[in-house]
C-alpha cells in the first residue's frame, strides 16, 4: 500500500448559470482588471489516499465523485493523482 | 390519524414548525433522529427545512447519507407519501429520489421573504387539497434554491406534469421553469422549496400553506374509510 495524493477539482455545470463566478468578475473590473472575460468558481478538494497503485487512487477517487464529491446534475470534476 | 415521521438531521430548523403543523392538522407527528434506522411505521415522512451539516459540500449532500435514509428510499419506493421542504428538498435531490438539483440563488443573496407560488398539480399526497391554480403565498427562506435539470428532465417534468408548484408575480431564485416544487414520476416522492409549515395559521399571516397538511391526513382518512369531513374542527373537501 503506498500514500496518494488525489486533488478533485468540482466545477459548476458549463451550461449553468454561476453567480458567484459572474459576482467575482465584476469585482475584479471594478479593481481595473478589465482583461478578465469569464470567471467561474468552482471547489478544489485534497484528499490523502491509500492504495496498491495509482489506478487504484484514481478509481477509488472517481467512485468517491460519483457518489459524494461531485452532484452529475449541477457539477463536473476532474481528478489528478500523484504519488504523497 | 396519520402517524408523520418528522425526520431531524443536525442543522434542521423547520422541524418543530413542521411537527407542529402536521399535529394541528390532526395527525400523529413524532420526531425520528437521522442516525436511527426505522421510520417506526410512518404513512408519511417529512424532511423538513434547515441547513443539515451546515451545508458543507453541498446542500443536502451528507444528510442524504444519514443512516434514517436507507428507511426513507424504502418508503418512497414502496409508495409511501414523503415530502421534502426546502433543505428536505434539497435533500431528496442529493438523494436521487428526485430529479434535479438545487444550487445558488440567481441573484446570490439569501432571500427570506413571502413568495407566491402556483398549485401546478393537485394529484400528489400533499396537494390533493387545492385547486390547479390557486396561488398561494408561501414564505421562503434560502441561499441555494435555484432549481435546475438538464433539458431532457425540464421537458419530461413538464410533459408528465411533476411540475407541483411554480413561482408567479417573481421567481426569486432563478430557477428553470419558475419551478418552486416537483414530484417524482410515481408522484409521492414532493419537494417544495418555500415553507408551507409557516403559513398555516392566520396568527403566522395566513395558512395558505395549511392544505398541505390537512390533506396528508385527509388521504390518510380516505385510506382508512373514516368520516373525512371533519379532521381537527375542519371541513375538508377530498
Amino acid at each position: 500500500m503506498s500514500r496518494y495524493r488525489v486533488e478533485v477539482r468540482v466545477m459548476p455545470r458549463a451550461t449553468l448559470l454561476d453567480p458567484q463566478g459572474q459576482a467575482v468578475q465584476r469585482a475584479l473590473h471594478a479593481l481595473g482588471f478589465g482583461d478578465v472575460g469569464d470567471v467561474r468558481v468552482g471547489k478544489h478538494l485534497v484528499l490523502d489516499v491509500q492504495a496498491d497503485s495509482r489506478d487504484e487512487a484514481l478509481a477509488h477517487a472517481r467512485a468517491m465523485c460519483d457518489r459524494l464529491l461531485a452532484n452529475p446534475v449541477t457539477e463536473d470534476y476532474d481528478l489528478a493523482v500523484e504519488a504523497a | 390519524m396519520a402517524r408523520v415521521a418528522v425526520v431531524v438531521f443536525p442543522g434542521s430548523n423547520g422541524d418543530a414548525d413542521t411537527l407542529a403543523a402536521a399535529r394541528e392538522a390532526g395527525s400523529e407527528a413524532y420526531y425520528v433522529w437521522h442516525r436511527e434506522t426505522d421510520l417506526q411505521r410512518a404513512d408519511v415522512v417529512i424532511l423538513p427545512g434547515g441547513f443539515s451539516y451546515g451545508d458543507y459540500l453541498r446542500s443536502g449532500a451528507i444528510a442524504r447519507f444519514s443512516p434514517i435514509m436507507t428507511a426513507v428510499a424504502g418508503h418512497a419506493r414502496a409508495g409511501g407519501p414523503v415530502l421534502g421542504i426546502c433543505n428536505g428538498f434539497q435533500i431528496l435531490c442529493e438523494a436521487g429520489l428526485l430529479p434535479g438539483g438545487l444550487v445558488r440563488n440567481a441573484r446570490l443573496r439569501f432571500l427570506a421573504r413571502p413568495t407566491w407560488v402556483r398549485v401546478e398539480a393537485t394529484d400528489t399526497p400533499f396537494t390533493c387539497l387545492y385547486e390547479k391554480g390557486d396561488v398561494l403565498e408561501i414564505p421562503i427562506a434560502h441561499g441555494d434554491g435555484r432549481y435546475v435539470a438538464d433539458e431532457r428532465t425540464v421537458a419530461q417534468l413538464e410533459a408528465s406534469g411533476q411540475v407541483v408548484w411554480r413561482y408567479v408575480r417573481d421567481n426569486p431564485n432563478g430557477s428553470t421553469h419558475e419551478i418552486a416544487g416537483v414530484c417524482n414520476a410515481a408522484r409521492n416522492v414532493v419537494g417544495i422549496m418555500p415553507h408551507p409549515e409557516r403559513r398555516n395559521a392566520p396568527v403566522l399571516g395566513g395558512q395558505d400553506g395549511a392544505r398541505v397538511f390537512h390533506a396528508m391526513e385527509a388521504r390518510h382518512a380516505t385510506q382508512h374509510a373514516v368520516d373525512v369531513r371533519a379532521v381537527g374542527d375542519r371541513h375538508l373537501r377530498v
